[in-house]
């Protein structure tokens, strides 16, 4: 069994935990949050994505102890917490603006996808945003509206006047 | 305009849902956590066919955190087997095999453990004895008399053989000019949601109650948990609230649920199992339609097409299931959206040891349009007729409907002809032809695909008395619940699982509709089944219908509850009143509000009319519009409503390489009255993407050994966001007259003529070389080596 301690969310998270055990099932099983999705668990669909220093990983592809001291941020790090649970940050709030999500098990991944471009790249086109989310998987909504979403993220992203660069917890 | 008819309906609205899970708090089946609960992990066969000798666990049960190990043998002691749906019942099916196992990858016995990686350990200590024996993979092959059948007590392969006739088959094909036969194979795949099955069971022996969690989409899944188990109905309480990753028809795991049910009461601990993607690849029972379709088709030199001769041969795996009735659905739309005057259809389906076949999105329909589609490109290139011309020439025009089709059901209404004008436009047909022939030009291969359909919806599984006569099913209902509560707030309940289509927004937005409230402020809950109406889940495109149908009736009869309190109240008679937003306004000016209404029903019995009950509460069990009768003479009305669409795309390929590039996607499609646009919208560009995939790339392949080779995401390609393009989708209201807001189904859109129109195109881009591609997947290496053949 080795001790693991990571930043999620901004806060710090220890465990102990089996050297064999994935980040995935680390953060679902012993930091309890349920956010971040089993799709595949060989690296392909990306349901389980998080942002490790705001570069978008495959959870299942890591262990745990691989991930010891990096700066995570799951879908639970999105948006409001605590007292702000409740508010959306502005890609969520575009994905359901424009509906891109069914069953919503893919979303958490897809987000944070979304994420990771648009904190490099303001003004994506539509097949920078196509590439950037080619590694998940979705089997509900052929995309479209997914696409748009972040494409209207980006463009509500640009009109802020604030200078936030992500939609990290809003506390 | 339709769309101005309503405040809610057909408006853009967010779905309520999706706040939940962009905030990633869904509440799926994996997230479920009960004290002390157990792990199971199924062993897998390695044969395709072999007899079980004998099975040493005890290594196994030596590991510290190994609980049980169950065996087939001890399984089928205690449960009974699961259902199938056809009256076969020597082709019995429990959990885990007995005896014999009949697919690579059945579950042979499993490990319960105190976690999920310690049960996996464990299966690899587990000594399975076993005798390989001879198998067969192919439909056709399983269908000779010399072939062992897979289930020996059953005596053959065949678990259906129907043969039916309607209309005057051998005289059109006397009448016609032409006649000519080809044969098309729709590939094995599947919906495979991201989200594997999973399901917890926990028995509490003091309540004699078994409450199960699950990603389910079952219709009667708590009944059929009972009778295995041979337990009593309202000792099984399936909890409703869970949210389904993905399904598109497939969750059915029954299997797994008997399985875990059985070891919850028998451990007297909560059980969970979740599939892993290899298990839910070869062994989820999950596998869609394997289809060969042999047709003859009989038409004119003007193109008109007169009969039809289809048989097709299903593969339906190592068990029975509900796998047959997927023969059975397609009849219900048997000559698409065409005048074909006469149908000869021969359905036949087998088993096989190969992974066991369930419900996939549009139950069979899928395949036989494509079938049929074919049918049609084959037409016109015999005749030397543009394939659009042909269709044009055959669709059953606007002023036919009601239009009775020659197995039995009448198509409700639509306007084909009208939904393709306004594609054809919107595309630029003109310059779409153009650009293919400039891209043929250019080097490249080029071609349009082109393909009409229908989506039957809402109907009330009549498939099943008509394939099964032991079966007297004529109902398929389904409910809802509505309350107002003491302080005026409106709950509504629904009483199934959803994966996806957006039930709590149909139910708010409606009843927003009809009580004249804001759907926002409606609440919708989902009690578990015990608490619930009856319902058969979201199957068969159905709930727009039935489910949006109950909630309008439940809130018209508290419309009703509340005029009559009113007239009761104001003392004038209901003719000078009128309902507006949830006040009621006499002529005379005069406004009975609905905050004193509300009080009046929940606190003023003395006040409310003499014999009216107190509260403000109603519900309704909905019957399937025009699903009252069982077939007569192998012929049945099977659905109520009929949604058209009409796909037309442009695709090139470099002829060495074979990567089909779709340049651009134009979908008509006409489902009635739309509920919720981007819900709609959703479903149909997800329909299509799937139906790529079915057309190009997802196939469940076998070696010879019987082996699954595609079980990962790496073999088992699914279009991703590069090989699915942008999409315009065209829409048509054309109202249904069965339905309350005249809305018909949509929940199958896209799929149901997707494969079809990309098979059309990428057959209209080898048309010059001569080659007819016939069976799904399309495959890039398919492309290419084809073209090698002929050219080099």
């Amino acid at each position: 069994m080795n001790d693991v301690t990571l930043t999620i969310n901004g806060k710090p998270v220890s465990g102990v935990t089996e050297p064999r055990v994935t980040l995935l099932d680390f953060l679902r099983d012993v930091a309890g949050l349920k956010g971040t999705h089993a799709g595949c668990e060989h690296g392909v669909c990306g349901a389980c994505t998080v942002l490790i220093d705001g570069t978008a990983v495959r959870s299942c592809l890591m262990l745990a102890v691989q991930a010891e001291g990096e700066d995570i941020i799951t879908i639970e790090g999105i948006g409001g917490s605590g007292a702000r649970a409740g508010e959306l940050g502005v890609i969520q709030d575009a994905f359901c603006e424009t509906h891109g999500l069914q069953c919503g098990y893919c979303t958490p991944g897809m987000i944070l996808a979304a994420e990771a471009l648009l904190s490099v790249n303001t003004d994506p086109t539509e097949h920078e945003v196509r590439e950037a989310i080619s590694g998940n998987i979705c089997r509900c909504t052929g995309y479209v509206q997914i696409v748009d979403a972040i494409l209207l993220a980006a463009k509500r992203l640009g009109q802020r006047n604030d200078a936030a660069p992500s939609d990290a917890n809003l506390v | 305009m339709t769309e101005q008819k309503y405040k809610f309906l057909s408006t853009p609205r967010r779905p309520v849902e999706d706040r939940r899970f962009v905030a990633g708090r869904g509440k799926f089946i994996a997230d479920f956590d009960r004290p002390n609960m157990l792990h199971v992990a199924p062993l897998a066969s390695h044969y395709a066919a072999a007899a079980i000798n004998g099975i040493d666990a005890s290594a196994a049960l030596a590991m510290p955190g190994v609980v049980d190990v169950i065996t087939g043998a001890e399984l089928a002691a205690a449960v009974q087997p699961l259902m199938n749906g056809l009256n076969t019942p020597n082709v019995r099916r429990f959990p885990l095999a007995v005896d014999r196992v009949r697919y690579a990858g059945e579950w042979v016995c499993a490990v319960v453990a105190e976690s999920r990686a310690l049960a996996e350990d464990a299966l690899e200590k587990i000594i399975v004895d076993a005798t390989p024996q001879p198998f067969i993979l192919d439909a056709e092959t399983a269908l000779l008399d010399t072939s062992a059948p897979v289930h020996p007590e059953h005596g053959s392969n065949l678990l259906l053989d129907r043969k039916f006739v309607w209309g005057p088959v051998d005289d059109d094909f006397d009448a016609a000019a032409y006649s000519l036969s080809f044969s098309v194979t729709w590939g094995r795949n599947s919906t495979v949601p991201i989200e594997t099955f999973g399901v917890l069971a926990e028995w509490n022996g003091w309540d004699q109650m078994l409450d199960i969690w699950a990603s389910i989409q079952m219709p009667k899944y708590a009944d059929q948990i009972a009778r295995s188990l041979d337990l009593p109905g309202n000792a099984i309480r399936v909890h409703y609230d869970v949210d389904v990753g993905g399904s598109y028809g497939v969750k059915r795991g029954i299997k797994h649920s008997v399985l875990v049910g059985y070891i919850a009461r028998k451990l007297g601990c909560p059980v969970r199992l979740i599939e892993d993607r290899l298990e839910n690849m070869r062994a989820g029972d999950a596998h869609g339609p394997e289809r060969k379709f042999d047709i003859t088709i009989a038409f004119d030199q003007d193109g008109t097409v007169r009969s039809m001769k289809m048989r097709a041969l299903d593969n339906a795996g190592a068990y029975a299931g509900r796998a047959p009735f997927q023969l059975g659905k397609p009849i219900s739309a048997i000559v698409g959206p065409y005048q074909i005057n006469s149908v000869a259809y021969h359905a036949l389906s087998v088993t096989t040891n190969k992974t066991v076949q369930e419900a996939v999105r549009g139950f069979g329909q899928a395949p036989t349009n494509y079938a049929i589609e074919t049918a049609m490109d084959r037409v016109a290139e015999y005749l030397g007729m543009d394939r659009l011309a042909l269709r044009q020439k055959n669709l059953i025009r606007k002023d036919q409907f009601p239009y009775l089709i020659p197995s039995g059901s009448y198509y409700d209404s639509g306007d084909y002809h009208a939904v393709i004008d306004k594609v054809l436009t919107a595309a630029d047909y003109p310059a779409m032809l153009a650009e293919r022939d400039r891209l043929r030009d250019a080097g490249m291969m080029a071609g349009i695909g082109i393909a009409a359909c229908l989506e039957p919806s809402g109907g009330n599984s009549s498939f099943e008395p008509l394939l099964n006569q032991s079966n007297q099913t004529s109902t398929w209902m389904e409910s809802c619940q509505v309350n107002i509560d003491a302080l005026g707030m409106v709950t509504a309940r629904i009483h199934t699982t959803s994966s996806g289509q957006g039930h709590e927004t149909l139910v708010s937005t409606i009843l927003g509709e009809v009580m004249q409230i804001d759907p926002e402020l409606i609440r919708i809950t989902r009690p578990n089944s015990l608490e619930s109406l009856p319902g058969n889940s979201p199957v068969g495109s159905r709930m727009a219908i039935m489910l949006g149908g109950a909630a309008a009736r439940a809130g018209e009869k508290l419309k009703a509850k509340i005029m009559a309190i009113a007239v009761h109240r104001l003392g004038v008679a209901i003719d000078q009143l009128r309902y507006e937003g949830g006040d009621v306004l006499a002529n005379d000016g005069r406004r009975f509000t609905w905050d004193e209404m509300v009080e009046l029903a929940h606190r003023q019995y003395h006040n409310l009319p003499d014999g009216m009950d107190p509260g403000l509460a109603s519900f309704d069990i909905m019957q399937v519009p025009t699903g009252d009768a069982l077939p007569v003479d192998h012929k049945v009305q099977m659905y109520p409503c009929y949604s058209f669409e009409f796909h037309l795309l442009l695709v090139s390929f470099d002829p060495i390489i074979g990567r089909p590039d779709i340049h651009s996607y134009v979908i008509g499609h006409d489902c009635g009255t739309v509920i919720n646009p981007a819900i709609v919208s959703g479903m149909t560009y997800g329909g299509i993407a799937h139906g790529i995939g079915a057309a190009l790339f997802e196939e469940f392949a076998y070696d010879t050994n019987g082996q699954l080779l595609t079980q990962s995401f790496l073999d088992y390609l699914m279009p991703s966001s590069h090989e699915v393009p942008a999409i315009q989708i065209v829409k048509h209201c054309t109202p249904s007259p069965h339905t309350v807001f005249g809305q018909k189904g949509s929940g199958e859109s896209g799929y149901l003529g997707a494969p079809a129109a990309v098979s059309g195109a990428i057959n209209d881009a080898v048309s010059g070389l001569g080659i007819h591609f016939e069976k799904l997947p399309i495959r890039m290496s398919t492309i290419s080596d084809a073209i090698a053949a002929k050219t080099s």
